[in-house]
């Protein structure tokens, strides 16, 4: 392998990694305020990929109709949870999150669509559709049983992620498709061309991160959704409400993931069914960083996706077997090095 | 012999199944989707064993079916074996893939072992995608049939026999091994591994076998599907597959095992409808029928975690159990003389980070002795109990008990040693009857292993271990309660439980940690009773307890301790009227 | 008389089968340092946690007037009840100053910088550590953030579980000295405290708990003269077995 090889995969492994970044970061802040492994995280950035691809045709998105399915799905479990202590202020807001703004969302879809708005347009009315679904997911399936054993939560989660797959493939249809590159220039660095692509990549992962980074360090919301992970018992006794945690954490999960997915879209050719093994490549990199630490994360997506990169090189064909079996040792370590105690249940 | 009814009601449903599709009153189209359901049976049937009574949960069981379907594959169709060759190949190429992967998955803890079958089942599907020689991702065809003689068991109803053979087979060797003594063991670890510990039960070992067992019966299902589909791919081996298992064994109730075919059923009938109206619904073909799963999936765990049967057939019954020959029982550990020295500490030290929370404790306990342990809140008794029982490494010191150091100790070495000990937060398995939980203390006193229990060949040795545990919770007074689920007793019996299962393991010394928190006065005084007559036997007590006038009536002599330091020691007249022990319960600010 | 500020009547609490706290009921009047005192699993955190909605209990729970007992725990927080926990339940990886902040979460901005301040006047040790995180301080360090913490919130009834347990005697005169001089600026207290000559010494008023019931109640004087407390903790001639 020589220099330009290398420099190569380099470009290749920090642009996945990017991606991964981002859905990792997901992953550690889900995880961390509601105990969900969130398994349907690749959810999010396939839908997000699809719907841009959706609007760049001129056509309406079906993502709204799938926002507005989870939306009235959020209303029924919410008011079969809630029938006994039913206020009206639940149920304004019932109707307005769970139902008027889907439909408002529909509706200006459809108004929107044919219109083909370009490109900016296109993307942030793909995160609109998208980051409303986080919570709606959280109310629908996490919050009845938020206090339930990390295995209960992680089985839902595969079943969320079950469900959302086929809806996935209901609403969109079983056939990929990419989205028009976010820059089309590109310009050479000595033997290797960086497309402007990758530089756009890497720069709203960065900006996202970096903002991140200012919401968790410096806001008194960023800091009771940090005081969720670390300490349940005194969060609550603070007076943070931890299911209105729990909702937000999902909402951010979601605008990441939709984000992701803009960044994806033209990197590869997208179906309903690709974000699981995005995902799942995310989470091996969350788990590397203890499912807690954030800078630890965004390393060791890096590292996964140079290691893809590299693995896909070598041996393409069990690129995949070789980034799955990485996690076995990690995994390994970590229950000698921090083993958790046998959770109650 | 005289079997017990239950077994003829079980034995005249496995015949009336195996006869059912001769009857032709059945068509062929359901016998398929019954063979298919036997097939996955089995697997679920071993992921009830590893998930639901293990407590390791696996989303990678599909893997082991692979093991199985691709080793049959490969052997019958590029080496020309007979398939009734290929079945304990196939079974054991699955059985040492399972050792290996096993070895390594049953070390991690809590939800990090989930996820690394997560990471192995992925990986092994798209290994078997991408060999060549296991036909990548197009896979195998042209498997045989299985054949007898000279006939090819190709007909669904043929082969029916075969899969309902198989799965009548796993129920047996699974319901005997969990009656029997490892499959107590093994019923001790998901709710209670510090109890298990405490009486003699290899942890991982017993996980690695139930592991094992479990993968064993999904490279039989392997080997079934291959010779059924006469085909296989990588698809039904992957991550969704190995989930869909793990919905089969949490529908029908996760730690039964009849749960396991419940829910295969369910899964397997569901499937099959929805793919027919589904895509009439959608307009197009698909695989919808995992939107339903999902759904299923969330909505059992949210208003049923137990799974199905239990709500079907209520909680599983008491064991039958043997009744012992005529004066045969467990042989009885010869005691020291009281009076001799048993447990010495010296200097004992344990620090956690820069805490110390024993700090150069010494005391002794002599052989047919009580000795009260004392101490207010925080004062460093549970630690002291954990160093002596070998729970925690002391460290710096020494611990010896009969001339052993108990330095560096694993609770199995104290519990071979002859150390029994109660736990102040109560450690019982409350799906498991009362009289179950007290013969797990008798675990070291019998040796039959999986394959005596499997093969029921442990009766004997199983009626000493009853007789033993009955006549303990006879002595605690709770014989009538004998074969109620532990889980309905009061919080006060359940400690009274513990006693007896301490007391099923012949021991040398007794380590009771707040036996009588919880207990009505009467209750109390019939616990007085009992260790009284239990040293009067020449066992030796070691007594954590808040109850002073229950410790100060019993002990021969009190240890107080105060910030992990001991403050005073002697006998209970003295101790209550030494005015460091008073500051120290009462406390004092000037 | 007025209506007590904390009314509780008939309250309690089962773990499963287990009853732990059986009918009890206490109050604490407006401005009053109020103490439980019991052995140890008498059932006292269990009592302090079905107050605050930690735990699900039956009975009746009066706050300020008003049933809180169907109250979500945050509502409870923002009505002026709170809770210093036995263990703490500090935000460990979190700086001093954070932990501080969290505490005022229910407060406005104006109100969290003003009661910092006062914190940090009242005590000046956490003003010293506080970029420090807080897994790594004391455990008088901790005990006195955790109290922080609780008065973050501006409570009108402050709950303390066990303020002086595992804390050198030293440090636990240091912590009581701190409880009275709350009581003083007006902050009502109920207080859980196996410590009982030290909980006794500070009360106005005093419940003994014992095996999940009150016992006895009255003044703290009277309650340290009654034979019958010693009894409690280290049974001299109660029962014999």
């Amino acid at each position: 392998m020589d220099g330009t090889i290398f420099l190569f995969l380099l470009q290749d492994g920090v642009i996945n990694g990017a991606v991964y970044a981002l859905v990792a970061i997901a992953l550690v802040l889900v995880f961390g305020v509601t105990r969900v492994i969130l398994v349907p995280q690749g959810e999010f950035v396939a839908f997000t990929a699809l719907t841009v691809a959706a609007l760049e045709n001129g056509n309406a998105p079906p993502t709204a109709w799938l926002l507005l399915a989870l939306g009235g799905l959020a209303a029924i479990s919410e008011l079969v949870r809630h029938f006994r202590d039913l206020t009206v202020r639940r149920l304004v807001r019932i109707a307005l999150f769970d139902l008027a703004l889907p439909v408002a969302l529909l509706l200006l879809t459809r108004a929107l669509a044919p219109m083909k708005l370009g490109q900016v347009a296109n993307i942030l009315l793909a995160i609109t559709l998208i980051t409303p679904m986080g919570p709606m997911i959280y109310r629908i399936a996490f919050a009845p049983i938020a206090h339930s054993s990390v295995l209960v939560l992680l089985m839902a989660s595969f079943g969320v992620h079950f469900s959302l797959m086929g809806l996935g493939l209901v609403f969109f249809g079983p056939e990929g498709t990419g989205t028009a590159p976010l820059s089309s220039q590109s310009f050479a660095l000595g033997d290797l061309v960086v497309t402007g692509q990758s530089v756009a990549v890497v720069a709203v992962t960065g900006l996202l991160l970096v903002l991140f980074a200012i919401f968790f360090g410096r806001t008194l919301l960023g800091k009771a959704l940090r005081a969720c992970s670390s300490n349940r018992i005194g969060a609550r006794l603070v007076g943070i409400p931890t299911g209105a945690a729990g909702q937000i954490a999902f909402a951010l999960a979601a605008l990441l993931g939709a984000v992701s997915g803009v960044l994806v879209g033209p990197l590869m050719t997208v179906a309903y069914d690709s974000g699981f093994l995005i995902g799942l490549k995310a989470f091996v990199a969350a788990i590397l960083g203890g499912l807690v630490s954030y800078p630890l994360t965004v390393l060791a997506a890096l590292g996964v996706g140079f290691a893809e990169a590299l693995f896909s090189f070598w041996a393409s064909n069990f690129k995949e077997v070789l980034v799955f079996t990485l996690i076995i040792p990690v995994l390994a370590w970590r229950s000698v090095y921090a083993p958790h105690a046998e959770e109650a249940e | 012999m005289k079997l017990p009814r239950s077994s003829l009601i079980q034995a005249a449903c496995a015949v009336a199944i195996l006869i059912l599709p001769f009857t032709g009153l059945i068509p062929d189209y359901w016998i398929t989707l019954f063979n298919y359901i036997g097939i996955s049976s089995l697997v679920a049937i071993g992921l009830v064993l590893l998930t639901g009574v293990g407590g390791m949960t696996s989303f990678g069981q599909a893997a082991f079916v692979g093991f199985g379907a691709y080793t049959t594959a490969v052997l019958t169709v590029q080496y020309g074996l007979s398939p009734w060759l290929t079945l304990p190949l196939a079974v054991v190429v699955t059985m040492i893939a399972a050792a290996l992967i096993g070895a390594v998955t049953v070390r991690l803890s809590g939800h990090y072992l989930p996820l690394g079958t997560i990471a192995w089942g992925i990986a092994f599907f798209y290994l078997f995608g991408n060999i060549s020689w296991l036909g990548a991702h197009d896979g195998m065809s042209g498997i045989p049939p299985l054949r007898l003689g000279s006939h090819a068991l190709i007909h669904p109803r043929d082969y029916f026999v075969v899969v309902w053979i198989a799965v009548v087979l796993a129920v047996v060797a699974t319901q005997n091994l969990l009656g029997g003594r490892v499959g107590r063991a093994i019923r001790a670890l998901r709710r209670s591994t510090r109890a298990a510990e405490a009486f003699g039960v290899n942890t991982a070992g017993a996980k690695l076998m139930v592991f094992v067992y479990a993968a064993m019966l999904a490279g039989l299902a392997g080997w079934l599907y291959a010779h059924f589909q006469r085909s296989v791919s990588p698809g039904p081996f992957g991550i969704t597959a190995g989930t869909e298992y793990l919905l089969m064994a949490v529908l029908g109730g996760a730690g039964r095992v009849y749960g396991a075919i419940l829910g295969a059923a369910g899964i397997t009938f569901l499937r099959d409808q929805l793919q027919d109206l589904l895509p009439w619904l959608l307009g197009h073909t698909g695989n919808y029928e995992i939107i339903a799963f999902g759904a299923v999936l969330v909505l059992i765990l949210q208003t049923s975690p137990n799974g199905l049967w239990p709500i079907l057939f209520g909680p599983p019954s008491a064991p039958k159990l043997p009744q012992p020959r005529a004066g045969q029982h467990l042989p009885e550990r010869e005691l020291p003389a009281p009076g001799t020295p048993l447990l010495q500490a010296e200097q004992a030290q344990k620090s956690f980070g820069g805490l110390v929370a024993v700090n150069a404790v010494s005391f002794e306990v002599e052989c047919g002795r009580i000795i009260g342990l004392i101490g207010p809140n925080g004062a460093g008794k549970s630690t002291t109990f954990n160093l002596i029982t070998g729970v925690l490494p002391l460290t710096s010191g020494r611990i010896e008990f009969e001339g052993h150091p108990l330095q560096a100790q694993t609770p199995q070495r104290a519990a071979a040693l002859g150390l029994a000990r109660t736990f102040q937060h109560v450690e019982i398995v409350a799906d498991m009857s009362v009289i179950e939980n007290v013969a797990l203390g008798a675990n070291l006193r019998g040796h039959a292993g999986v394959l005596r229990s499997i093969f029921r060949l442990d009766r004997a040795e199983e009626a000493l271990l009853f007789a033993s545990a009955m006549r303990q919770l006879d002595r605690v007074g709770l014989a009538e309660v004998a074969f109620e689920p532990a889980g309905t007793l009061a919080l006060g019996q359940l400690r009274l439980v513990e006693v007896a299962r301490a007391l099923c393991l012949n021991p040398v010394l007794l380590l009771l940690d707040e036996p009588a928190a919880g207990l009505r006065v009467g209750e109390k005084k019939a616990l007085a009773r009992l260790l009284r007559e239990v040293r009067a036997e020449g066992v030796s007590v070691l007594l954590v307890e808040h109850d002073m006038d229950f410790v100060m009536s019993l002990a021969d002599r009190l240890v107080v301790l105060d910030f992990g330091t001991k403050i005073a020691e002697g006998a209970p007249a003295l101790i209550r009227q030494d005015p460091v022990v008073l500051e120290a319960y009462l406390g004092g600010v000037s | 008389m007025t209506a007590p500020l904390l009314d509780v009547r008939g309250l309690s609490v089962a773990y499963g089968r287990a009853e732990v706290v059986h009918d009890v009921s206490i109050a604490v009047t407006q401005g009053a340092l109020v103490t439980v005192i019991g052995a140890n699993g008498a059932g006292k955190t269990t009592l302090l946690n079905a107050i605050m909605g930690l735990l699900k209990a039956r009975g009746r729970i009066e706050f300020r007037g008003a049933d809180v007992s169907s109250v979500a725990l945050e509502s409870r927080v923002k009505a002026g009840l709170c809770l210093v926990p036995e263990r703490r339940e500090l935000f460990a990886d979190m700086p001093v100053e954070d932990n501080l902040l969290l505490g005022g979460f229910r407060r406005t901005r104006a109100e969290r910088s003003q009661t910092i301040e006062q914190i940090y006047a009242r005590l000046p040790r956490l003003k010293e550590r506080r970029e420090q995180l807080a897994g790594t301080l004391s455990g008088g360090e901790r005990q006195m953030l955790a109290m922080g913490r609780a008065l973050m919130a501006r409570p009108t009834l402050l709950m303390l579980d066990e303020p002086s347990l595992g804390l050198a005697p030293r440090i636990v005169r240091d912590v009581f000295h701190i409880l009275t001089d709350l009581r003083q600026t007006g902050v009502s207290i109920l207080l859980v405290e196996q410590n009982a000559r030290a909980a006794l010494e500070v009360a106005d008023y005093a419940y003994v708990m014992e095996l999940g019931a009150i016992t006895k109640q009255g003044s703290p004087t009277d309650i340290a003269q009654d034979p019958r407390l010693v009894e409690s903790y280290l049974g001299l001639g109660g029962n014999e077995y």
